[in-house]
């Protein structure tokens, strides 16, 4: 997905501003958040809900900006609970449970999924430490992890980091997590990213998925 | 409706214009998944103390003392970052899979999260709100030196300079250099001297106070 999550490389942010003795959050319900987006993952197992990642990203450009990290975080989890069936609308207004709504179960997971952790699958490698590659130009509607500063652009594979499953979603965020593939740790030399705009000895180190890549 | 609490974060967007009634909405929230059974609120305390209290980057400090102190832990650090993580029992979730990456006087790194906020929780904890922030995201893969002069580290031109954005599963933890003056120094007293910002790349870790070097 093109969305502003994507930000690599893009201009008019202005400094990073860093906090002294920064607290782990900022206000109670931060860590509420975090921890509510934790507990209920066995909840949302089985069900047919978009990635977290899809929710995150289809935040309108705008609202993500304005928005805090936990409140994304917030919308996210209600987004996905509400999707998955486990709370009704009037529920989250209320924070009161419907008499009426039906008591939500654990489902078994999903059959085939593959999860997002390295697998321990033989899986055939395309390419190999040292190999030159040009990534592909791929824009889906749905989540991936390519980020586009590097689309159309040459590097080098410098480490096989072994097997996952395509983390890659659908237009509506479902993630099938069925197809194993290598990933690599490819280097970009900065030039080829950046042109003058970068040290010329300076790089870029991307993981990235096998069908992201081609031959140079 | 804005809250001009963090005027002084201008142009940090990532942390202000917190709706007034964001704690109410998570308050509802919790409440109703609790009563539903979902959710135990003592499972949730027990995540926040986790993170507020243990998991941080203490953790990531004692695998660079271990890593300082012992050339074979350091050489499997390398070779194989997660098993020897795994040895100090750092691991978990958001850093299942890990690799070191250690800086020379050659070579400095540098780990970012372009689309999110990858980020090595069992060495690191989590993220603080700078990493998570736009102007990082965005300026860390195309002026990493600009980014790097902000945070008071000037590197000479012909440092490498090493971006490393965690776009999949793998999570990053930067071995610093060892600082001069510290022979003498225990492992203990190695891991108090390292930064979190010095485990992302961002600092060097200073010589201790009174070293000549």
């Amino acid at each position: 997905m093109n969305s502003i999550h994507d930000m690599g490389g893009m201009d008019g942010f202005g400094p990073v501003v860093r906090e002294d003795d920064e607290p782990v959050f900022h206000y109670p319900w931060e860590g509420r958040v975090y921890a509510l987006t934790r507990v209920v993952k066995p909840w949302l197992r089985g069900r047919r809900l978009p990635g977290f990642r899809f929710v995150l990203e289809s935040i309108p450009p705008a609202d993500y900006l304005r928005m805090s990290y936990y409140e994304r975080w917030f919308h996210m989890v209600v987004t996905r609970l509400l999707a998955g069936g486990l709370v009704a609308g009037s529920e989250v207004e209320t924070g009161k449970p419907d008499p009426d709504e039906a008591s939500p179960a654990l489902l078994p997971p999903e059959d085939g999924s593959l999860g997002f952790a390295l697998l321990d699958l033989e899986v055939q490698a395309r390419f190999a430490p040292g190999d030159r590659v040009r990534v592909r130009n791929l824009n889906p509607r749905g989540h991936n992890r390519l980020p586009r500063y590097v689309k159309g652009r040459l590097g080098t594979v410098v480490e096989d980091y072994g097997v996952y499953a395509l983390q890659d979603s659908d237009e509506h965020g479902q993630l099938p997590l069925d197809d194993p593939q290598h990933v690599y740790s490819v280097r970009f030399e900065g030039r080829e990213l950046w042109g003058d705009r970068s040290g010329a000895r300076d790089a870029v180190y991307v993981d990235l998925w096998e069908e992201y890549l081609g031959p140079a | 409706m804005h809250d001009h609490r963090h005027d002084h974060h201008h142009h940090d967007h990532d942390h202000q214009d917190v709706p007034p009634d964001i704690s109410l909405r998570v308050k509802a929230l919790e409440s109703l998944l609790v009563e539903k059974g979902m959710v135990d609120a003592a499972e949730l305390d027990e995540i926040v103390d986790s993170f507020e209290n243990r998991i941080g980057p203490r953790n990531g400090a004692q695998v660079v003392a271990r890593a300082w102190t012992d050339s074979a832990f350091r050489q499997r650090l390398l070779a194989d970052s997660t098993a020897a993580i795994g040895e100090l029992g750092y691991l978990g979730g958001q850093g299942e899979h890990m690799k070191v990456v250690a800086n020379t006087p050659a070579v400095h790194n540098l780990v970012v999260c372009t689309l999110c906020s990858c980020y090595p929780w069992p060495t690191l904890g989590l993220p603080p709100t700078w990493y998570k922030s736009s102007a990082y995201r965005a300026r860390a893969v195309i002026e990493p030196r600009d980014v790097l002069r902000e945070f008071g580290l000037q590197l000479e031109d012909n440092v490498e300079v090493r971006v490393w954005d965690s776009t999949a599963e793998v999570r990053y933890l930067v071995l610093p250099e060892r600082p001069g003056g510290t022979e003498d120094m225990t492992e203990e007293e190695l891991a108090a001297l390292v930064t979190r910002d010095a485990m992302i790349g961002v600092a060097r870790v200073a010589a201790p106070q009174g070293s000549d070097s």
